[in-house]
């Protein structure tokens, strides 16, 4: 770990009086798998939505690579290197698989506006595109329009979409959500694979994923951090544990 | 109704239909892509009109007329869109249409200060200025099969375009879904800039190939606007393809209906078109978002 990828200071956000952001602070380290746990309303879909760009924060700065991204537009962000699963699915129901694979993969290409190139015969984008559709199990459904792939198909495309960005930070938004236990082992086998390459920050509620999957837990309530440890001393934390898990015994 | 008649009112169904699809694509996208309620493209297609026959009377070539007055369309789009519109993407559609129709009334003023209530004189290059034998003895204006074949090769190239290049690629995630498609780095803003131009290159060139066949007058653009709304609803807002099954719709139905039906029936045609395919497919023919 050399440092961290994401660094977030100070981050406000308000929704007509309401803090959805309460002076949030959180590093993401390089190659680490940070989960981002808490109880619904905490704020940690309105977190991830400021750090892709979706909203802007009212206060405070993130610095993702080394450079100040706080104001940047959402798809210079993406050209930087952040990739986003939605919460709910969100693919481009009328494009097949490679085609949707094929639209993230444009984004990595730092420059060169090859407006009018035929893009479903452009091999800079199919080839990575069917790369990322093999690592996550998805290419042989690969000429299928994304309306007729099954709910976990369609997660799964997404992932691979956000792998075709090439990104150096994964923000997954409960990738598991809506998912049967097999398809939700499955997702977490290839989450696994994953991790060994990317930088991820992942919202989850399904706390098996995620106490085998982080490297390190936050605990986010009401807007704010309150607890930022490895998955053992997060899971004993008493303070974590009456405000989140304790329902769950 | 005589074969040769039919014929005749086929092709001018046909070509009406073109001359709505010129201007309902950039309408449809603009729409699907950005949510803008843009009233004042029938003002862009009165600009491509006028530049025209400008253009026209300095040097007495349709060419020239032509190749001038289709880039200055795009100009006064894309100022436009960078002048004013672009504080309004995110207003309610009221502010837009309000905002939008006021421009109507800028623009109609501005063009009678500097041309005059007058028609402005544009016939069609010498070339194409007589009939056409078609089979089974029809006779068809020259320059109205022109039009015709200039729509469909622009249909055409849009459908290339739109659904073979990388930069359709962008429009067609874009109208989709916006901030998906701006999650995945694609700067949608550029993109609609873009989207807005062509889309007045396409209402400049309908304006100058319908002022030979009508009249190069200010508020031209009004009567083809509403048509052309009327197919980006019918049509699925977003959406090309839609948008030309739709012009063709319109454009046949509204051509016989004025030939079939007494007058105050046939101008309702098309409404009554537009009322009974919105029952029966709310969200258009090919609906582009889910």
């Amino acid at each position: 770990m050399s440092g961290p990828i994401l660094s977030i200071r100070g981050l406000e956000k308000r929704f007509a009086g309401i803090v959805a952001t309460n002076n949030l602070s959180l590093d993401v380290q390089a190659g680490e798998t940070h989960a981002l746990i808490g109880p619904n309303g905490a704020g940690k879909t309105t977190l991830i939505a400021q750090l892709q760009g979706e909203l802007t924060p009212d206060g405070g700065a993130i610095s993702f690579d080394g450079a100040d991204i706080t104001r940047e537009p959402a798809w210079r962000r993406a050209r930087l290197g952040i990739a986003r699963s939605f919460q709910i699915t969100s693919v481009f129901p009328a494009f097949t698989a490679l085609q949707n694979v094929a639209l993230a993969a444009q984004a990595r290409e730092r420059h060169g506006f090859r407006f009018f190139k035929n893009a479903s015969a452009d091999s800079a984008l199919t080839r990575p595109a069917m790369e990322a559709l093999t690592t996550i199990g998805l290419d042989s459904r690969a000429d299928i329009v994304a309306e007729d792939l099954s709910h976990g198909e369609r997660r799964q495309l997404e992932l691979a979409m956000a792998l075709a960005m090439k990104p150096k930070l994964l923000l997954l938004d409960e990738p598991m959500a809506g998912m049967g236990r097999q398809d939700g082992q499955r997702m977490t086998k290839i989450l696994a694979g994953l991790k060994q390459n990317y930088a991820i920050l992942l919202v989850e509620h399904d706390m098996d994923a995620v106490f085998a999957l982080a490297d390190r837990v936050s605990v986010l309530v009401a807007g704010a951090v309150i607890a930022t440890g490895d998955p053992a001393a997060i899971r004993s934390d008493s303070a974590v544990k009456a405000a989140y898990l304790g329902h769950k015994g | 109704m005589s074969p040769s008649l039919f014929v005749e009112q086929s092709l001018n169904g046909v070509q009406l239909g073109v001359m709505l699809f010129l201007m309902a694509a950039g309408l449809t996208l603009v729409f699907g892509i950005m949510n803008l309620i843009n009233l004042a493209h029938g003002s862009l297609y009165m600009a491509g009109a006028f530049f025209a026959a400008t253009v026209f009377q300095l040097t007495d070539s349709f060419t020239l007329a032509v190749l001038v007055a289709v880039p200055a369309s795009a100009l006064v789009g894309a100022f436009v869109e960078w002048a004013v519109l672009r504080r309004f993407y995110q207003r309610s559609h009221l502010d837009q249409v309000l905002v939008t129709f006021g421009l109507i009334l800028v623009f109609n003023d501005v063009v009678r200060m500097i041309w005059g209530v007058v028609p402005v004189p544009l016939s069609p290059p010498d070339a194409l200025s007589g009939p056409v034998h078609l089979f089974g003895g029809v006779e068809y204006p020259a320059f109205r099969l022109a039009i015709l074949a200039v729509g469909a090769l622009v249909a055409l190239g849009l459908y290339i375009v739109v659904s073979h290049t990388r930069v359709g690629m962008w429009i067609r995630a874009g109208a989709s879904d916006r901030p998906m498609a701006s999650a995945l780095g694609v700067d949608v803003e550029l993109v609609f800039s873009l989207v807005f131009s062509a889309g007045a290159a396409l209402a400049g060139l309908a304006g100058l190939m319908a002022g030979p066949i009508t009249a190069v007058q200010v508020g031209m653009g009004e009567p083809i606007l509403i048509l052309a709304l009327v197919v980006t609803v019918i049509g699925g807002i977003g959406s090309i393809r839609g948008a030309f099954v739709a012009a063709l719709i319109i454009g046949i139905g509204d051509t016989f209906g004025r030939v079939l039906l007494p007058p105050a029936l046939g101008s309702m045609v098309i409404f009554m078109l537009m009322a009974a395919i919105l029952a029966w497919r709310p969200k258009g023919l090919f609906p582009v978002h889910g």
